[in-house]
């Protein structure tokens, strides 16, 4: 059973953390204002060069906020995590009545807060510097946001269940996931540029199908709504997985003592 | 005979061939304060840690206020609490912040009151906004304490609490423990290599050995039982005679 008290501690620490140290606030915010300005340029200068009927800002710019939106998803859940690493605050929190589920929901707590603050700077950012709006996706937002915000979840805790298991040396394994899965999910083109063992990945990742059905709309065509349900529910497996991984590892690290001297000496 | 506050059966635990704990049993009674005590590798941390919920035990029992450990966690936890010398409070929270922080974990009624009471038993209120990171190790000893008076615990485990702080600190907070303990009828586990203060403090003590218990007992009466001066060189002679079996093992 869930206790929101529990959950509210694991949230409060970090809140705590940014409100003391407001150094931790500028990644959160630089960056994606950085990718916006830089794609925004970007888009602006491609709208007056092409002959294209295409809008560059809701093509281009659009992917790039909504790959910000999960990459800030799952930089929210670990980030939050890599706190207690660093600190090495698990003996602490554990051997307290937080059970793991309390332990995931503050962490998911802390990612929607930090993640729809980075969201709304950037699509304020994007709106008044380059006429992006969201609304051009219509209907589609919802499930567009909703699949990004669990595939960012089910990767964040996959990659603390990795920290977990392989110690904080393991963090630099963690960071450039996003880049990685990039390629594969068409954030910036059609699935079917992509070489053919690529696509077969392609149709495992459900960001694939959120930027396709983005460059439909962008191209005028209908929201394709059997593609999305395809998404939603791979992204809920995935999060379902990413829920199992992190209990499996969790029992492993109080099985074999991992947990009680968790350090980067301990840890291998 | 009171209920126990902890009871401890046929607890083992093993890494691979190492057999860390074997087989150990003793309760805790209300009101009591049992030592648990052992060279370096005796298997003292692991049975806290067992105790404390991090760590799974190969096979045996623990039960914490009638709730079986491995059964019901949330509600085993809920009854103790620990302070341990080299388990810190996170450094870059204030005292206040993770007096917060863990009080909402266990679910404090009347939160804010109970901070200032705890501030003040342990003479922190002058750091309340000052980072764990910075306090001097008697400030953080006596964080870690008042973290663990946070839920009223019925059982408190403590390891080695007093390490590592001056004799007119470690007298403190023996004295703040001890009053605890009467006040609030709790029981507590002790783990110190102090045996001066094992003497002074514990009701009971265990000597565990290569993760048995080969000796139990009240320390004031056990070194007389055994022939030795002192709990000190009852202490010394176990630990020689463990290891002398270790090396002929």
């Amino acid at each position: 059973m869930i206790s929101l008290n529990r959950v509210g501690a694991v949230a409060l620490r970090l809140f705590y953390l940014y409100r003391g140290s407001p150094a931790r606030l500028v990644p959160m915010l630089i960056w994606v204002v950085v990718d916006v300005l830089l794609w925004g340029l970007l888009t602006r200068y491609l709208n007056t060069v092409s002959n294209s009927s295409i809008n560059f800002v809701p093509a281009l710019l659009g992917a790039v906020l909504f790959w910000d939106f999960l990459t800030r998803v799952m930089q929210g859940v670990t980030m939050a995590f890599f706190e207690d690493v660093w600190s090495r605050n698990f003996l602490n929190l554990f051997a307290t009545p937080l059970t793991v589920l309390d332990y995931l929901a503050g962490l998911i707590l802390c990612s929607i807060v930090t993640s729809l603050i980075s969201m709304t700077v950037m699509l304020a950012f994007a709106r008044i510097g380059f006429g992006l709006s969201l609304a051009t996706f219509g209907a589609a937002l919802a499930p567009f946001l909703f699949v990004l915000f669990v595939t960012g979840i089910a990767l964040g805790v996959m990659a603390s269940a990795l920290v977990m298991r392989l110690g904080p040396a393991a963090e630099w394994l963690i960071w450039p996931i996003p880049m990685v899965l990039a390629p594969f999910a068409g954030v910036f083109y059609p699935i079917s540029a992509l070489p053919t063992p690529m696509q077969a990945i392609a149709r495992i990742l459900p960001p694939s199908y959120v930027f396709e059905g983005m460059r439909a709309i962008v191209t005028g065509e209908a929201p394709p709504w059997n593609k999305l349900v395809i998404a939603v529910a791979l992204s809920l497996v995935y999060l379902i997985l990413a829920v199992w991984l992190f209990f499996r590892v969790y029992t492993q690290v109080i099985a074999n003592g991992l947990l009680a001297r968790y350090s980067a000496e301990s840890v291998s | 005979m009171p209920t126990p506050i902890l009871l401890v059966e046929h607890l083992s635990k093993s890494f691979g061939d190492f057999q860390a704990v074997d087989d150990v049993s003793f309760s805790v009674a209300p009101g009591e304060i049992v030592g648990l005590l052992g060279p370096n590798g005796a298997g003292k941390t692991t049975t806290i840690n067992m105790v404390l919920g991090v760590l799974a035990p190969t096979s045996g029992r623990i039960v914490i206020e009638g709730a079986d450990l491995m059964k019901d966690r949330p509600r085993a936890t809920a009854s103790a609490n620990f302070a341990a010398v080299n388990c810190p409070l996170p450094g870059n929270l204030t005292v206040e912040q993770n007096l917060r922080v863990f009080g909402m974990i266990y679910g404090v009624a009347g939160l804010s009151a109970r901070i200032d009471t705890l501030l003040q038993q342990f003479d922190l209120t002058h750091l309340r906004r000052a980072k764990a990171g910075v306090l001097s190790s008697g400030e953080s000893t006596r964080l870690s304490l008042a973290k663990a008076m946070l839920n009223t615990p019925r059982l408190l485990l403590l390891d080695e609490p007093t390490a590592s702080i001056d004799p007119s600190g470690a007298r403190d907070i023996r004295a703040r423990i001890s009053g605890l303990v009467e006040a609030g009828h709790c029981g507590v586990l002790w783990t110190s290599h102090n045996m001066q203060e094992v003497e002074a403090v514990c009701d009971r003590v265990l000597f565990l050995s290569r993760g048995r218990i080969v000796l139990e007992g009240d320390p004031k009466i056990l070194p007389r039982l055994h022939g030795a001066a002192s709990l000190e060189d009852l202490f010394v002679s176990v630990a020689k005679e463990t290891l002398d079996q270790g090396v002929r093992a």
